[in-house]
């Protein structure tokens, strides 16, 4: 393994991770093509030096199974990106932006901590 | 039988495929159970097959020789897993047309509900890393579908989250079956044991714990459980079911993978320690939270630590007993989502605040919760008993006392919870006052009720034949705990 590929591969998982951590939907598929790429280098780099071929029958051979995980990789990634742009779309036609929302239960559920409440309801107060 | 072994994976991916041509519904739904019933017959076959020869049924697909082609392997206890998903599948797909929900209408609902049996079989039978890896992509993608199928708000906004977390996941996974192909040179589980052994210590635990978190999320264990509370309760309860049944059991099955065969007794004072904390936190989300949707999938998690503590503790004893746990788990979780189906449509609402008097208002709709949630928190004569005295003995014998205290108490926390939806939902007054438009739902929606009930009568199935059940899962121990015995029936001794 080479050393730029070494640094490829911290810059895209870097970078992929920052994105991520992002709260626009927009960045978030960003950053998961960019760590999908960081994963395929990775194994691409464990299959052999750089300029080996992978054909049978010449003694500088690599590894070829590596660049058939990689090629699954790639297509589920692919699949992967188009569902979470989808996703990203019908939340901007729902709200508007592409922000991801907190979760509404817990939040309640965290709000209910401050006032005093009671586990279990009794209905008895309310009138049907 | 090897032939049969392919089935699971092969006949719903034909029907996926040809559902998504024929896009009317009575047709996607007659291709849909010919081809999970198909499934779950090839599967019914090895596991047969497997009670009576206690061997392991391998696979090689192509017929290529054992080093380069996909094998698929069955053991004991992928073939009770997959038969027990598969009957699973079968009978909340039932369930799902009864509910006449808008989403199984949808074309695409029946094509990604066998997308996801195939993966949920693919992930059992998998015999290396990088088909696992697959397989959890093909029921991921088609869990993402079914989870936003509507596309309403809330299932966007909690879909993202799912959708996101797993595939942070699945890349930890692709990673973690990059490094251990970079350090060994293969990724089947059968050659995988030998070559780990080898590396050094510094490497094993680094590639350990990468399939550990990447499992670990899989099967929302603390602290990686966040995202199951959220997502889980915004889809309908007939895919909720589904997931909270199979999903995070798939993530426990790696577990056990990986804890018995690659990396064996290592985890395992990192894994008593997590179940530990999975039991507790996750009941103790439970007991706060209150609306049944959320109580529920909090249980999901908490019960997961009680598998997880069966790795853990990592005996023959604890690993029959885990795998007895799966099998009461599974139908117990899916049913309680069922009835939580039935209650929704009958009142029109989960939150504890909104719903009162059920019992007096439905009388067989209360015994169809009462069941599985008093077997859920484990008291007698109910499975749940059964599992976790098989757990508690096994970790007794272990020496282990604090998990198991911390298992008791979790326990004792579930009772609560359930006491909780008990009371709230079920007992007083009936509430909302439908005495006029009631809505009878048992009686209007017969699919629906008979079909939670056939689950129900499935969970105590399971502690009525407790007994020779108990003998197979040890059965499927004992394979387990030989690593041995996986290496020589798929690459031959």
């Amino acid at each position: 393994m080479n050393a730029s590929l070494v640094v490829v591969i911290a810059v895209l998982f870097g970078t992929g991770t920052y994105l991520l951590l992002q709260r626009t939907l927009t960045r978030i598929v960003l950053g998961v093509g960019l760590l999908g790429n960081g994963v395929n280098v990775l194994i691409l780099a464990t299959s052999s030096r750089a300029g080996d071929v992978p054909l049978v029958g010449r003694d500088d051979t690599t590894d070829s199974v590596p660049q058939a995980l990689i090629l699954t990789a790639i297509v589920i990634g692919f699949a992967i990106t188009a569902f979470l742009l989808a996703l990203a779309w019908r939340n901007w036609t729902i709200d508007g932006d592409d922000a991801v929302e907190d979760d509404v239960e817990d939040r309640r559920v965290a709000k209910a901590r401050q006032r005093v409440v009671t586990d279990v309801p009794d209905h008895e107060d309310v009138t049907p | 039988m090897n032939a049969l072994l392919g089935l699971p994976l092969a006949l719903p991916l034909l029907g996926a495929a040809l559902t998504i041509v024929f896009r009317s519904s009575s047709v996607q739904r007659a291709i849909s159970f010919v081809s999970l019933l198909g499934a779950l017959g090839a599967s019914i076959g090895v596991l047969v097959h497997l009670a009576i020869e206690d061997d392991i049924v391998v696979s090689r697909l192509g017929g290529w020789p054992a080093a380069v082609s996909i094998t698929l392997v069955g053991d004991r206890l992928s073939a009770l897993m997959l038969v027990i998903a598969g009957a699973l599948l079968v009978i909340v797909l039932a369930f799902a047309i009864g509910q006449r929900a808008a989403d199984e209408r949808s074309p695409f609902y029946h094509p990604a509900y066998l997308v996801l049996a195939a993966g949920i079989g693919q992930a059992f039978l998998s015999g290396d890393l990088f088909n696992l890896f697959v397989a959890f992509e093909l029921l991921l993608m088609a869990s993402y579908v079914l989870l936003t199928l509507e596309g309403t708000d809330a299932q966007v906004r909690s879909g993202t989250t799912y959708v996101v977390l797993n595939v942070v996941e699945s890349m930890v996974l692709l990673t973690a079956v990059g490094l251990v192909f970079a350090a060994t040179g293969t990724v089947s589980m059968a050659e995988l044991p030998e070559r780990l052994a080898e590396l050094p210590d510094g490497v094993q635990t680094g590639l350990h714990l990468l399939l550990l978190v990447a499992f670990g999320i899989k099967a929302a264990v603390f602290p990686l459980f966040f995202w199951l509370p959220d997502a889980y309760p915004t889809a309908p309860s007939s895919v909720t079911a589904v997931f909270a049944g199979l999903l995070t059991k798939v993530g426990i099955y790696c577990m056990i993978r990986v804890e018995t065969l690659l990396f064996p007794g290592q985890g395992s004072t990192l894994l008593l320690w997590i179940a530990g904390l999975t039991m507790l936190i996750g009941v103790f989300g439970a007991v706060s939270h209150v609306e049944m949707k959320r109580i529920l999938s909090f249980h999901i998690v908490s019960q997961i630590g009680y598998m997880v503590m069966g790795i853990g503790i990592g005996t023959e004893l604890a690993l029959a007993a885990t795998v007895f746990y799966l099998v009461h788990h599974i139908p117990v979780k899916a049913s309680l989502f069922l009835v939580q189906g039935l209650v929704e449509r009958e009142t029109g609402s989960t939150a504890l605040d909104d719903v009162g008097g059920l019992a007096r208002r439905s009388g067989p709709l209360a015994v169809l919760f009462l069941v599985p949630a008093l077997s859920l928190a484990g008291l007698p004569p109910f499975s749940g008993f059964l599992a976790k005295f098989g757990l508690a003995r096994a970790g007794f014998d272990a020496g282990q006392h604090v998990v198991v205290v911390a298992a008791l108490l979790a326990s004792l926390f579930t009772l609560v919870s359930m006491t909780k939806i008990w009371m709230a939902m079920f007992w007083g007054d009936p509430y909302p006052d439908v005495a006029e438009g009631r809505v009878g739902v048992l009686r209007h929606h017969p699919l629906m009720s008979s079909t939670t009930a056939l689950v129900i009568v499935g969970t105590v199935a399971v502690a009525l034949v407790a007994g020779p059940l108990f003998d197979y899962c040890t059965g499927a121990a004992a394979q387990l705990i030989d690593p041995g015995i996986y290496r020589a029936a798929v690459l031959g001794s």
